[in-house]
C-alpha cells in the first residue's frame, strides 16, 4: 500500500511538472492583464492559436524556438486586438474575451487542418534527473525549458510590479482610474500594452501544449487551460509567485485521476478527473469568505465591481 | 427496390440548384464537375464525428472514402465534426435534399439511434448503413449496419507486445469500459498471456473519446509504472504513440497505420479496413442489387488488417502473428474460450464452451479477463 | 425589419414639441447598429476569403442556401435555434444584473438527467404527468446548479464568472459518474444511458412545422422573461442593481434575493432545456446532451445584449450558420472551423459596435429647449 502511495505522489509530482506548464503561463499572462485593470476570457482562444503557430512554425522551419517566438507573437497580436477593442468606451471586456476565444481557436482550427498529421520538432528537455538509475525518475525530472522560462517570468513579473516605474504605472492604472488620471498616466495605452504582454505570455503556454506536452497539434489539445487562468488568477492572489503554486497545485490534482488507477482505484475516475476544479472551488470560497472585495484585486476591475 | 432509386427531391433540386449557379455566375464546379454525367452519378454521403485526419476512427473512414471518390460513377460529399445529436439528422437531411444523396454512411456510434432510425422512416428510398453493428430485423429496412471484428486483430497485437515486453507489464488507454472496448482490452490481454501468462495487462479509462491531454497523461502514468507496450481504444490514438516512442517504450497501433508516429517502437497495429465494406455497398447499389441489411468481417473477409511489422518486433515475434493469423484466417479461431475467470475471480466462460468472433454474447461482455489490473465503473 | 423602414420617415421632428419619436429612433439605433457591425464582419470575412483565394458571393449564396433558402432549410435553422434560446436565457436574465454566468452547459445535462430520474417511476402514468414531472425536476435542478453559483456571488462574493466555470466542470463530472455508473441502464452497452423515458411519453415535433418541441417552450420562455424585466418590479429592480450593484444596496433594494432569484430563472431555463431535449430527442441522458448548447447561448445572450427578445433573432442568426456550415463543407471544401472564425467575426464586431451608440446625435433626443 505504502508503495502505491509512493507510485501516486511520484506520477502526482511528474505529472505536476509536466502540466502546470501552460496553466502557469495563462495565469501569468492573465495576472498581467488584470493588474491593469482588465481582464481577459479570451486566453483560451490565445492559447489555442498559439500552440497551431508553433506547431506549424516549428514544422516549416525545424526550429521548435522559432516556434515559442511565433507563438507570442501571435499571442501579442491576439491580445492587441482585445486590448484595443476594450478601450473603446461602453465595450464589455468580459463578453469580448469570449469572443477572442471564439475567433482565436476559429483561426487556428482553420488553419491548422494541414498541420495535424505532420511531425514537428519538439522542444528538447533538460535532463535534472540525470543522477537517477530508474527511469521513472529521470523521466519525472525531464524539465522543459519553458517552465524554466516561465518561473523567471513570474519572478521577473513579480519584481516588475513591486520594483519598477512601470510595475507601479500599471497597478496604479489597475487599482484606481481616478488616481492614474491625476498622475496623467495614459491608461488605454497601459492596459493595451499589458493586454497584449499578457497574450503574448498566454500564446507561449499554448506552444508548450503543441510542441511539448501531449507535443501535438490537434484540435483537441486544450482542455479549457486558458479558461482556468481567471480562476487560476484569484487563487493567487494576483501575485505572480504564487501562480506558481497555483499551477503547481492545479497540475498535481490533475494528475491524480490517472494515477489512481494505474494502482488499482478505479472507482469514480470521473470525479477525480474533476479533482483540479473542485480544489479550485474550495480554495475561492475559503479565501473569499466574508470580505466584500478580495485582498489584492485590482481595483478597477470589472468583475469586482 | 427500383434500379436507381428514384429521389424525384433530390434530382430536380439539384439540376435547379445548377441552374441558379449558372445564372448567377458562381463558380458551378463546388457543385459537379461534370454537370451531364452528375445526374447518373450515385451520391454517397460520409459523416464523421470528428476531424477526418485525426489518425484514428473518422480517418479510417475517411480513407476508404477517398478512395471511392477516384472510382467512376460515384460522388461522395463528407461532413466532419458532425455531433451526435440532432445535428446529424440534419446534416443526413441535408445530404439528400440538396446533395441528392441516395445513400448515407453515418459512421459515428451514437448515430444510430434515435437519428439515423428516425430519418431513415422519413426518407424510405433513401438507404442508410450505419458503422456500429447495431441493426435488427426490428429496424426499418431501408437501414443496416456493417462492422469489423477488430477484437482479433487486438488479439495479434497483444501476442507482439508479449514478444516485446521486457517488464511482462503491458498497457491499454481505453475511452470507456463499454463491450465493443472491453473485447478489445480482454483480447489483447488474452494475447499477450496465450505467449507468456504471466504478463498482466494495465487499463486506464480516460472517460472520453477524444482528449489528448488526459490520453498522454494516462500513457505517462503507465509508463512510469513500468510498463512498456502500450495500445488503445480512443478515437485519434496519435498523442499517445508519439508519447510511447518518446518514453522509449513499444506501441501497438489502432484504427489506422500509425507506424509514422512511432517509427522505432511501432510493432504493428489493428486497422480497419472499410473500403472492402463500402465497395461492396456500392457495387449492390449501382447494380441495382438490394444492400444486405447487416454485414460483418473479419479478417478473412479483409474487414480489418494488421499494420506492417515495425523493426522492434522480434523474429519470433513475427513468426507468432503471422502463424496465428493464418490461423484465425481459416475461421473457427476463438479467443473467448472456457474455462475462463475474469479479474475478479468469477468463472465467466465454463470448461467446454467457446465463442468465435461471431459470437453475439461477446458483445455484452462486461467484464475484464484475468491478468488485466483494472475494474469497470 | 420595419424600424429600419419607418426610421427615415422621421425626418424633421418639430423642436418644440417633446421629442415624439424618439422612442422610434432608439429602437432603430438597436437595430441599425449591430445591422452595420454583421455587414463589416461579412466584409471583413469577404476579404478573408478573396486573400484564400476562395470568392465571398459562393460563400454568400451558400450560406443563404442553407440557413434559408429552401423550407427545409428554414426548418434545419429552426431547428439548431431552438434548444439556444432557453440556453441563451440563462445568461441573459443575470446578465441583467450585471452578472455572467458560463456555467450553464452543467445545467443543461444535469437538468436533463434529474429530468428524466423524475420521469422513470412514472412512465406508465400519463405522458402529460410525465412531462410535468420531467419540466419541473428539470426547471428546478438548473435553478440549483446556476443559483449555486449565485448565492456563492451574494453570500461568499466569490467571483460568479469563475464559480460557474468550475461548477460547470465538477456539473459534468457529475453527469458522467451518474449517467455511466448508477443511474446507467446496464442494455445500453455502447453508449451509456440511464434508463429511457419510453416511447410513448416522447415529445413529437411541432405540428406542421415539423420543428423542434424546444422551439415554442423558447418563444414562450424569451416573452415571459421580457415581461419580467422590463414589466414588472423585480425587472425594474433588476436593471438597476445591473446598472450599479453599490448604489442598488444603497437604495435598499434586497440585492442577494435578487442575485439568487435571476440565477434560479436563467438555471430554470437551462435545466428545462435539458429536460426537452430528453424528452424530444433521445428519451434519455446520455452524453448527447452535453452539445455545447450552453457554451453557444453565451454567445446569443451577449449579441442580444441580454434582452430577451432579441434573443430570438440572435438565435436564429447562428443556428443558421450552423445549418449552413454543412453544406460550406461539402461544396466549397472549406473546413468546419469556417463557421467558427466567422462567428467570431461577427461576435468581435457586434461586441465593438457597442461604442456606437450614443454616438450618432439623428438617435439621440432632441427638441430640448
Amino acid at each position: 500500500m505504502s508503495g502505491s502511495i509512493a507510485t501516486v505522489l511520484l506520477a502526482m509530482l511528474a505529472g505536476s511538472l509536466r502540466v502546470s506548464t501552460p496553466f502557469l503561463f495563462v495565469s501569468l499572462g492573465e495576472c498581467l492583464t488584470e493588474k491593469s485593470g482588465r481582464i481577459n476570457l479570451g486566453n483560451e482562444g490565445v492559447l489555442v492559436l498559439g500552440a497551431m503557430v508553433a506547431y506549424a512554425t516549428s514544422y516549416e522551419t525545424g526550429s521548435p524556438w522559432a516556434g515559442v517566438a511565433a507563438a507570442a507573437l501571435a499571442g501579442l497580436l491576439l491580445g492587441g486586438l482585445h486590448g484595443e477593442v476594450c478601450s473603446l468606451a461602453k465595450v464589455n471586456d468580459v463578453a469580448m474575451g469570449i469572443a477572442i476565444m471564439l475567433a482565436g481557436t476559429g483561426i487556428a482550427f482553420f488553419f491548422g487542418k494541414p498541420y495535424v498529421q505532420p511531425s514537428a520538432t519538439l522542444l528538447p528537455g533538460i535532463p535534472f534527473g540525470f543522477w537517477s538509475a530508474s527511469p521513472q525518475v529521470r523521466n519525472a525530472l525531464l524539465v522543459c525549458p519553458l517552465f524554466l522560462v516561465g518561473i523567471a517570468a513570474a519572478i521577473g513579473l513579480h519584481w516588475c510590479f513591486n520594483a519598477t516605474r512601470a510595475g507601479l504605472r500599471i497597478r496604479i492604472v489597475g487599482d484606481s482610474q481616478d488616481a492614474a488620471l491625476a498622475l496623467g498616466l495614459p491608461i488605454d495605452r497601459t492596459r493595451f500594452i499589458a493586454t497584449a504582454c499578457g497574450s503574448a505570455l498566454a500564446g507561449i503556454g499554448g506552444a508548450f501544449l503543441s510542441l511539448y506536452y501531449p507535443g501535438s497539434w490537434n484540435e483537441g489539445l486544450s482542455s479549457g487551460q486558458g479558461l482556468m487562468a481567471v480562476a487560476l488568477v484569484v487563487f493567487s492572489r494576483w501575485n505572480p509567485i504564487n501562480c506558481i503554486y497555483a499551477s503547481l497545485l492545479f497540475g498535481a490534482a490533475g494528475a491524480l485521476g490517472p494515477s489512481l488507477q494505474t494502482v488499482g482505484i478505479t472507482w469514480g475516475y470521473y470525479l477525480f478527473y474533476a479533482a483540479p476544479y473542485v480544489v479550485t472551488l474550495v480554495v475561492l470560497i475559503i479565501t473569499a469568505r466574508g470580505g466584500r472585495s478580495l485582498r489584492g484585486m485590482p481595483g478597477q476591475l470589472s468583475i469586482g465591481r | 427496390m427500383p434500379a436507381t432509386p428514384p429521389t424525384h427531391t433530390g434530382i430536380s433540386r439539384r439540376t435547379l440548384l445548377q441552374g441558379t449557379a449558372g445564372v448567377a455566375g458562381l463558380a458551378a464546379a463546388g457543385l459537379s464537375a461534370h454537370p451531364a454525367k452528375a445526374a447518373k452519378d450515385l451520391v454517397a454521403g460520409f459523416i464523421y464525428v470528428g476531424p477526418k485526419d485525426d489518425y484514428g476512427y473518422n480517418q479510417a473512414h475517411a480513407e476508404a472514402a477517398a478512395m471511392l471518390k477516384k472510382m467512376p460513377g460515384i460522388k461522395v460529399v463528407e461532413e466532419e465534426k458532425v455531433p451526435e445529436t440532432d445535428d446529424v439528422s440534419k446534416t443526413m437531411e441535408s445530404m439528400i435534399k440538396l446533395d441528392g444523396a441516395t445513400l448515407l454512411f453515418p459512421t459515428s456510434f451514437g448515430y444510430f439511434d434515435p437519428y439515423m432510425l428516425k430519418t431513415a422512416a422519413k426518407y424510405k428510398d433513401i438507404q442508410f448503413r450505419h458503422c456500429g453493428g447495431l441493426w435488427t430485423d426490428k429496424n426499418p429496412m431501408n437501414t443496416g449496419s456493417y462492422f469489423g471484428y477488430i477484437g482479433m486483430c487486438q488479439y495479434l497485437n497483444g501476442i507482439a507486445a508479449a514478444h516485446a515486453t521486457k517488464t511482462k507489464k503491458i498497457g491499454f488507454i481505453a475511452a470507456k469500459p463499454i463491450p465493443q472496448v472491453l473485447i478489445n482490452i480482454n483480447s489483447f490481454a488474452l494475447g499477450a498471456r496465450s505467449v507468456d501468462p504471466s504478463i498482466t495487462t494495465t487499463v486506464i479509462f480516460t472517460g472520453e473519446w477524444s482528449m489528448p491531454v488526459k490520453e498522454a497523461e494516462a500513457a505517462n502514468s503507465l509508463a512510469d509504472q513500468g510498463i512498456d507496450v502500450l495500445t488503445c481504444h480512443v478515437d485519434g490514438p496519435k498523442v499517445i504513440m508519439e508519447t510511447a516512442e518518446r518514453r522509449g517504450i513499444y506501441a501497438c497501433g489502432y484504427h489506422a497505420d500509425q507506424s509514422k508516429l512511432a517509427p522505432k517502437g511501432y510493432l504493428t497495429g489493428a486497422e480497419w479496413n472499410w473500403i472492402t465494406v463500402y465497395k461492396q455497398f456500392i457495387a449492390d447499389e449501382q447494380g441495382a442489387k438490394p444492400l444486405p441489411n447487416f454485414v460483418r468481417g473479419g479478417l478473412a473477409q479483409n474487414f480489418v488488417k494488421m499494420s506492417p511489422f515495425g523493426p522492434a518486433l522480434s523474429e519470433a515475434g513475427r513468426k507468432n502473428v503471422t502463424a496465428v493469423k493464418a490461423e484465425i484466417v481459416k475461421g473457427g479461431f476463438a479467443v473467448f474460450k472456457g474455462p475462463m475467470k475474469d479479474n475478479k475471480g468469477n468463472v465467466v466462460i465454463p470448461a467446454g464452451k467457446s465463442y468465435p468472433e461471431t459470437a453475439v454474447e461477446l458483445e455484452s461482455q462486461n467484464y475484464l479477463v484475468e491478468g488485466v489490473n483494472g475494474a469497470i465503473a | 425589419m420595419s424600424t429600419t423602414t419607418l426610421a427615415p420617415a422621421v425626418s424633421n421632428p418639430p423642436a418644440r414639441v417633446a421629442d415624439v419619436w424618439y422612442p422610434l429612433r432608439r429602437s432603430a439605433e438597436a437595430v441599425l447598429v449591430p445591422l452595420a457591425a454583421l455587414a463589416g464582419a461579412v466584409g471583413l470575412f469577404s476579404v478573408f476569403l478573396l486573400a484564400l483565394g476562395q470568392s465571398p458571393l459562393d460563400f454568400l449564396d451558400l450560406v443563404w442556401r442553407g440557413a434559408f433558402g429552401s423550407w427545409f432549410s428554414v426548418q434545419n435553422t429552426v431547428q439548431r435555434a431552438s434548444p439556444l434560446l432557453l440556453t441563451a436565457l440563462c445568461v441573459a436574465i443575470p446578465g441583467q444584473l450585471g452578472l455572467v454566468i458560463i456555467g450553464g452547459e452543467a445545467a443543461i445535462v444535469l437538468g436533463g438527467l434529474a429530468a428524466t430520474v423524475a420521469a422513470l417511476p412514472l412512465i406508465h402514468t400519463a405522458p402529460v404527468i410525465v412531462w410535468a414531472a420531467m419540466a419541473i425536476a428539470g426547471s428546478a435542478m438548473g435553478a440549483f446548479w446556476i443559483g449555486l453559483s449565485g448565492w456563492l456571488r451574494a453570500k461568499l462574493n466569490v467571483n460568479e464568472v469563475i464559480a460557474s466555470l468550475v461548477l460547470s466542470y465538477i456539473g459534468l463530472a457529475l453527469f458522467n459518474h451518474f449517467v455511466e455508473g448508477v443511474l446507467r441502464d446496464p442494455a445500453s452497452l455502447n453508449k451509456p444511458s440511464t434508463y429511457g423515458i419510453g416511447d410513448q411519453n416522447m415529445l413529437d415535433t411541432v405540428p406542421w412545422l415539423d420543428v423542434h418541441p424546444g422551439m415554442p417552450a423558447g418563444i414562450a420562455a424569451c416573452i415571459v422573461c421580457w415581461v419580467l424585466i422590463y414589466r414588472t418590479g423585480f425587472g425594474f429592480a433588476s436593471r438597476v442593481t445591473g446598472g450599479n450593484i453599490r448604489a442598488a444596496q444603497l437604495q435598499g433594494l434586497p440585492v442577494t434575493k435578487l442575485i439568487l432569484t435571476a440565477c434560479a430563472i436563467g438555471g430554470g431555463c437551462a435545466g428545462l432545456a435539458g429536460a426537452i431535449e430528453v424528452a424530444a430527442e433521445y428519451g434519455r441522458a446520455n452524453a448527447s446532451l452535453n452539445a455545447g448548447y450552453g457554451y453557444t447561448g453565451i454567445l446569443i445572450a451577449f449579441l442580444a445584449r441580454f434582452n430577451p427578445l432579441a434573443v430570438m433573432p440572435m438565435a436564429i442568426l447562428l443556428g443558421g450558420l450552423g445549418a449552413a456550415g454543412g453544406l460550406l463543407q461539402r461544396r466549397m471544401g472549406l473546413p468546419d472551423a469556417t463557421i467558427q472564425v466567422l462567428q467570431g467575426l461577427i461576435f468581435v464586431s457586434i461586441l465593438a459596435s457597442d461604442t456606437l451608440y450614443g454616438r450618432f446625435r439623428w438617435f439621440q433626443p432632441r427638441g430640448t429647449a
